[in-house]
């Protein structure tokens, strides 16, 4: 087992209610999550719209600040927000965001927005950047006459390559993934999943893959985690998590996926059906956040807060199903 | 093509060519579109982005933006070709014959007027027995709303489409789409930005619904699962073609077409084993498209003829119509 690189620890992340009246209020965007990440392991994060996947990886990079809670980093505790991270730190954590229309600058080339990450982080001498911009777009297996293109003309699988091949330039040691491959097609996104499996055997890297698609976390992922509503519901290795999933807010989500063959719909739970919406994270329901949905419910889980409960090595839940 | 009693068909597109003026000249998205949909018959146009399947459905409904040229071809509506139709029955076609809902409830929904006041507006013109009388207009809303399962009726046709969750505002969608009796409803990726469990509950809605009122459905999705979900029947599309269509059961068997099995081994699946490495190149410059077969640069299989000649539709399978010279 390799060393864990990142901890997480009780992170919370409160966001103030706009407004006179709402003056105490908070959204609860997380609220006490914990997990690891180890070298060159890709930890799957999974949820619905709102479930605080997102809010989770900004606080890691450190765009947004931490309410309470640690995060460390090979032992340092990196919780402080990215304007007052030391350089060396900002370096090794890197992020590729969902939508590389906007997160690329329309305005430079690619050889440009390769060049910023270089120059700020002194990775080479000026006169071997366009060695190794060239080193770094083989890498993700971009044609080099691209390199003195704006972004506009490029295709949206083609955008998302220059997008990771920005994070690459600092040889970071995790690369956070929010939704890589939700606004592509399929065709797209197959190449580029393949080509970050391979990064990462190369490099060693460690991924926190967010994603609301549980199919392509089954394929990419050593570790899933399922949040909903600022909680972790359950955290197991993938082979246990899509065996025998335990929570029921899993087996609903697995059982409404979509899925293309008889072989994949043997892993559907079938005694669970999709009911109910996400409740807004600004009225949590009290106990188990989960309760409104949930086909199992008890009259406990409409008081009591569930614990994370480990019920096999590696396999925690977080329901009374099983504090018994 | 297909051999059907000529009556129970309720679309029948024919050799259908579409192209849109830009400033760099006419782009050609639909390259002799052939479509068939039988009364009460749920059907899936399935493809990539910008292959062409938002035009064919937009040309059907007669919704094309006015920088849309048709170049060639035909569609039968109930029999009526539509390209000869008056005004006035193209506005019969749209509040009687077609409803549709689009992808994005929130760009669909009037953002000033309550759900009731757009409600009512439909089942006003859709000419049914006593469309103009208000009482009628209310009862027949709220049981559309009813009938979608959307608890407590009253208080959404009072609500504002903001008030409400992208979940139950693509429901209300459904609702007005089938609030008065349809030939055909046309669904337009109708849960592409809904999370998963509530589009589960979005498409057994619209599957039940289409199945009490006997309208026939196409839905547009680049989702292969979701079209098994849902259809009987499941069109591929690529590049402004229709490269295969069979019953769904018969497709997700055997897929024939090169670019249905390249699509079907990039699909993620759920019992693992990892993706395929997808489908080299990219969708084919519109402006130019290659002479042939549009999918032949792409094709590991391709064969001489494939570069020179559009293939037609062959049927190596009964009742399974594929567009590639390796079954001629």
């Amino acid at each position: 087992m390799q060393e864990e690189i990142l901890k997480v620890t009780g992170l919370k992340k409160y966001f103030p209610v706009g407004g006179k009246e709402n003056k105490n209020k908070f959204v609860k965007a997380i609220d006490g999550i914990d997990f690891s990440l180890r070298r060159g392991e890709t930890l799957g994060l999974v949820g619905e719209s709102g479930s605080g996947k997102s809010t989770t990886a900004y606080t890691v990079i450190g765009m947004y600040s931490v309410t309470e809670g640690s995060i460390t980093f090979k032992g340092k505790d990196i919780s402080m927000v990215t304007s007052k991270r030391p350089l060396s730190l900002k370096k090794e954590i890197q992020m590729v965001f969902q939508d590389p229309g906007t997160s690329l600058n329309p305005q430079r080339t690619v050889y440009k927005i390769l060049e910023l990450p270089l120059k700020i982080h002194k990775i080479c001498p000026p006169d071997e950047y366009p060695y190794e911009i060239a080193r770094l777009m083989r890498m993700v297996e971009l044609p080099l006459e691209y390199m003195h293109k704006y972004p506009g003309s490029l295709g949206g699988g083609e955008k998302q390559m220059v997008a990771i091949a920005r994070a690459l330039a600092t040889r970071p040691s995790i690369i956070v993934l929010d939704e890589p491959t939700s606004a592509l097609d399929v065709s797209v996104q197959a190449k580029i999943i393949n080509m970050l499996l391979r990064l990462q055997k190369e490099m060693n890297l460690s991924y926190l893959f967010i994603t609301h698609d549980l199919s392509l976390m089954r394929n990419v992922a050593h570790r899933v985690a399922i949040m909903y509503l600022g909680k972790i519901a359950e955290i197991a290795p993938t082979e246990s998590f899509f065996r025998n999933p335990q929570h029921p807010y899993t087996q609903m989500l697995l059982s409404s996926i979509p899925v293309v063959s008889e072989e994949e719909e043997k892993y559907k739970p079938k005694r669970i059906h999709s009911q109910g919406e996400i409740p807004s994270p600004v009225n949590v329901p009290k106990g188990c956040s989960f309760n409104t949905r949930c086909p199992f419910v008890m009259e406990i889980c409409k008081e009591v807060d569930p614990q994370m409960l480990e019920i096999k090595e590696g396999h925690s839940v977080r329901c009374h199903l099983h504090s018994k | 093509m297909e051999k059907h009693d000529n009556s129970e068909i309720v679309v029948d597109v024919k050799e259908l060519y579409v192209s849109y003026r830009t400033f760099k000249g006419y782009v050609k998205v639909l390259n002799g579109v052939n479509l068939q949909v039988r009364k009460g018959e749920k059907i899936s146009i399935v493809g990539e982005t910008g292959c062409g399947k938002t035009t064919t459905v937009n040309a059907i409904a007669q919704i094309l933006p006015r920088n849309a040229k048709i170049d060639g071809g035909e569609i039968f509506f109930n029999g009526k070709d539509e390209f000869k139709m008056s005004s006035k029955e193209i506005k019969n076609l749209r509040s009687r014959g077609i409803s549709v809902i689009f992808q994005d409830p929130i760009a669909s929904l009037n953002p000033v007027f309550t759900i009731g006041t757009q409600m009512r507006e439909v089942i006003r013109y859709s000419g049914i027995e006593g469309a103009f009388n208000k009482e009628v207009q209310q009862e027949k809303a709220i049981n559309a709303l009813k009938e979608t399962s959307l608890p407590d009726p009253e208080r959404i046709l009072e609500s504002y489409p903001f008030q409400l969750s992208g979940g139950m505002r693509q429901r209300i969608c459904i609702a007005m789409a089938l609030a008065t009796p349809r030939d055909l409803v046309i669904a337009d990726e109708p849960t592409t930005n809904l999370d998963v469990t509530i589009q589960d509950q979005v498409l057994k809605t619209l599957k039940k619904r289409v199945e009490d009122k006997g309208s026939a459905l196409i839905l547009i999705t680049h989702s292969l699962g979701v079209a098994r979900e849902v259809a009987d029947r499941i069109y591929v599309m690529y590049a402004g073609n229709m490269v295969e269509t069979a019953s769904s059961k018969e497709l997700f068997r055997e897929a024939l077409h090169p670019y249905t099995q390249g699509l079907m081994s990039c699909i993620p699946k759920l019992s693992g084993g990892g993706i395929a490495e997808g489908i080299p190149g990219h969708i084919p410059n519109y402006l130019d498209p290659p002479k042939g077969c549009r999918f032949a640069p792409r094709c590991k299989k391709a064969l001489d003829i494939c570069h020179t000649k559009k293939p037609p539709m062959f049927e190596p399978i009964k009742e399974h119509y594929v567009a590639c010279f390796l079954y001629n």
